[in-house]
């Protein structure tokens, strides 16, 4: 068992929830309750990282943040090392890659509140803050872990745009699943096996705790 | 005091004015999309497209004019939804505790379960909507909206989604708890019978416009239109002739068909005009065949009996006449209908009461 990619996976995993849980809510409601121009594009642009080969959202990922792209040079400038193959790059690609998993689940329990509920909270004279801590939160609370482990688990299992993105750097940018890869090319089955073990249980468990929780099951093509 | 005057162009049309004094019920009536539920949530801020001018109790909650639109959060009404909309992961106090009103949260808890009491709910503050009956959330939202102290207490067809025994029993509680009420209360309902029941005023709105306002004697037996008459599902509505007007007897000769009528003075209309006349199906009486025969002014008329529709305790009967293409409705009750042996074909005689009939201006 290779503790350290472990380690690297979970934390990658909270990193992303970090960042993607609250981002997520802020669309999944806008996406959920509000028609503007240009939804329809942005819910395509949101829900292509399901669809899209992971090679190919890699590539794309790894071009946005090499050294010659704006994003690369300016993180450069700023902390003085490249963005590609960073904990940082992987960070910010599973927050792009796991999008369709936080936001769907999301945004289907916000849609399932009915509208007399949220406009009967504003003839209460709840204010908005009020309105989302008592009322919109506790309601979309099974979409939101839902998607909260959807998110951790594939997380952790993703493999080609963590690759892509950050190569295999020890301790850095080599996660558990890189690692069942790396034992593999080596010739050791039996590391592998017990890794593969560990991920396929935690899948497993993360999908069973979803759908009782939420109801929601999403399938990747 | 609630004063309303709103407009809109679209998405739907809307041309609406009324006011409605404190301790006041008004009720907006008018069929599906006539623009009832518009008008309410207008009122209540959570419709925001109509403008025009929204006065309750000297503030101002929309003043298109001068740009002023309070947000839903900050008017003071209490409102109870037609799916009560009560927050269902909540308890039947949190639900009201949401909306209380109180310098500190023990004077909240205590306005709370004040307003529990008052719609006899006290013992179910812990259940939680889904555990309640239809009735009981129907109160827990009539609470609920009382526990803001509104200003304006708006109900959109609080009814429509209990049985018939419950809703009996909540029109009985909610015209008793009205005439303790100090505040202008907005009912919108498409049911005449219980616009009738709860309210001082009637609104009839058509097409997102005022027909006609007035008490529910008034427009239920004096419709400015026939538009208002056919709304509130009179189908007793015919042509006549204007033969003479009485001012001493204060009374208006109708010729319908080989009948002539008396009807209340309509001086306003020419001798020889047609004009379109009505008569509200309650005010149509029959004459029992063991009585003497009624008096002139009660129109008596006689006709053949086309139909006959039980409907439980009350028969429907339709009358056809001679010369005459003309069908007059008029219910009577089921015992006494079986009594006097009402039977199709049969002849009856009738009284068009004299006050009912009402003649429409041209």
């Amino acid at each position: 068992m290779d503790w350290t990619a472990l380690t690297v996976s979970l934390k990658l995993a909270a990193a992303t929830l970090l960042v993607l849980i609250p981002a997520g809510l802020f669309l999944a409601r806008a996406l959920a309750w509000h028609r503007f121009r240009g939804r329809a594009w942005l819910e395509a642009a949101l829900t292509l990282p399901l669809v899209l080969p992971p090679t190919v959202l890699g590539y794309y990922l790894l071009t946005g943040m090499g050294a010659g792209s704006p994003l690369g040079a300016w993180f450069q400038g700023i902390f003085g090392a490249p963005l590609a193959f960073s904990f940082t790059a992987l960070v910010l690609a599973s927050v792009i890659f796991n999008l369709p998993f936080a936001l769907i689940p999301m945004q289907r329990a916000f849609e399932a509140i009915p509208r007399e509920v949220l406009e009967a909270a504003q003839s209460c004279g709840m204010s908005r803050a009020r309105t989302l801590w008592r009322i919109e939160l506790p309601l979309a609370w099974p979409g939101i872990i839902s998607a909260v482990v959807m998110c951790a688990a594939h997380t952790i299992g993703e493999f080609g745009v963590v690759l892509m993105v950050g190569g295999s750097i020890p301790g850095e940018t080599r996660t558990i699943a890189i690692a069942i890869y790396d034992r593999v090319q080596a010739f050791d089955l039996q590391a592998a096996g017990v890794m593969s073990a560990a991920l396929l249980f935690l899948s497993l468990a993360a999908l069973a705790f979803t759908s009782r929780v939420g109801g929601t099951r999403l399938t990747r093509p | 005091m609630l004063e309303v005057r709103l407009h809109q162009q679209s998405p739907i049309p809307l041309e609406v004015a009324f006011t409605c004094p404190p301790g006041e019920t008004l009720a907006l009536v008018g069929p599906s999309g006539s623009g009832k539920t518009t008008v309410l949530k207008t009122i209540a801020g959570l419709y925001r497209r109509a403008t025009g001018l929204l006065r309750v109790g000297g503030r101002t909650w929309l003043d298109s004019e001068r740009g002023i639109a309070l947000p839903a959060r900050a008017r003071a009404v209490g409102m109870v939804f037609q799916s009560y909309a009560l927050f269902p992961h909540l308890s039947v106090l949190e639900n009201v505790l949401e909306a209380a009103c109180g310098d500190s949260g023990e004077a909240r808890l205590r306005q709370a379960l004040d307003k529990i009491a008052s719609v006899h709910l006290s013992g179910l503050e812990q259940r939680r909507p889904q555990e309640l009956s239809g009735g009981q959330q129907q109160r827990v939202a009539l609470a609920r909206a009382l526990a803001r102290e509104p200003a304006v207490l708006l109900l959109d067809e609080p009814f429509s989604a209990v049985d018939q025994v419950t809703r009996e029993r909540l029109y009985e509680e909610l015209a008793g708890m009205r005439r303790q009420l100090s505040i202008p209360v907005v009912l919108v309902t498409h049911s005449i019978s219980e616009a009738q029941m709860l309210a001082d005023r009637l609104v009839v709105l058509h097409h997102g416009r005022t027909l006609q306002e007035g008490s529910p004697r008034e427009v239920l037996r004096q419709p400015a239109s026939i538009e208002v008459a056919k709304l509130l599902g009179q189908k007793n509505i015919f042509r006549g002739v204007i033969e003479r007007h009485d001012h001493d007897a204060a009374l208006t000769t109708l010729r319908w068909g080989e009948v002539a009528l008396r009807a209340p003075l309509a001086a306003g209309h020419a001798l020889g005009a047609e004009v379109s006349w009505m008569i509200p199906a309650g005010l149509v009486v029959m004459q029992r065949p063991d009585r003497s025969p009624p008096r002139e002014t009660e129109n008596p008329v006689t006709g053949r009996i086309e139909d006959l529709t039980e409907l439980g305790e009350a028969t429907l009967v339709t009358l056809s006449f001679a010369n005459c293409p003309d069908r007059l409705g008029f219910p009577v009750s089921t015992h006494a209908a079986q009594r006097y042996g009402l039977a199709k074909g049969a002849t009856l005689g009738v009284s068009l009461l004299s006050e009912g009939l009402h003649l429409f201006s041209a």
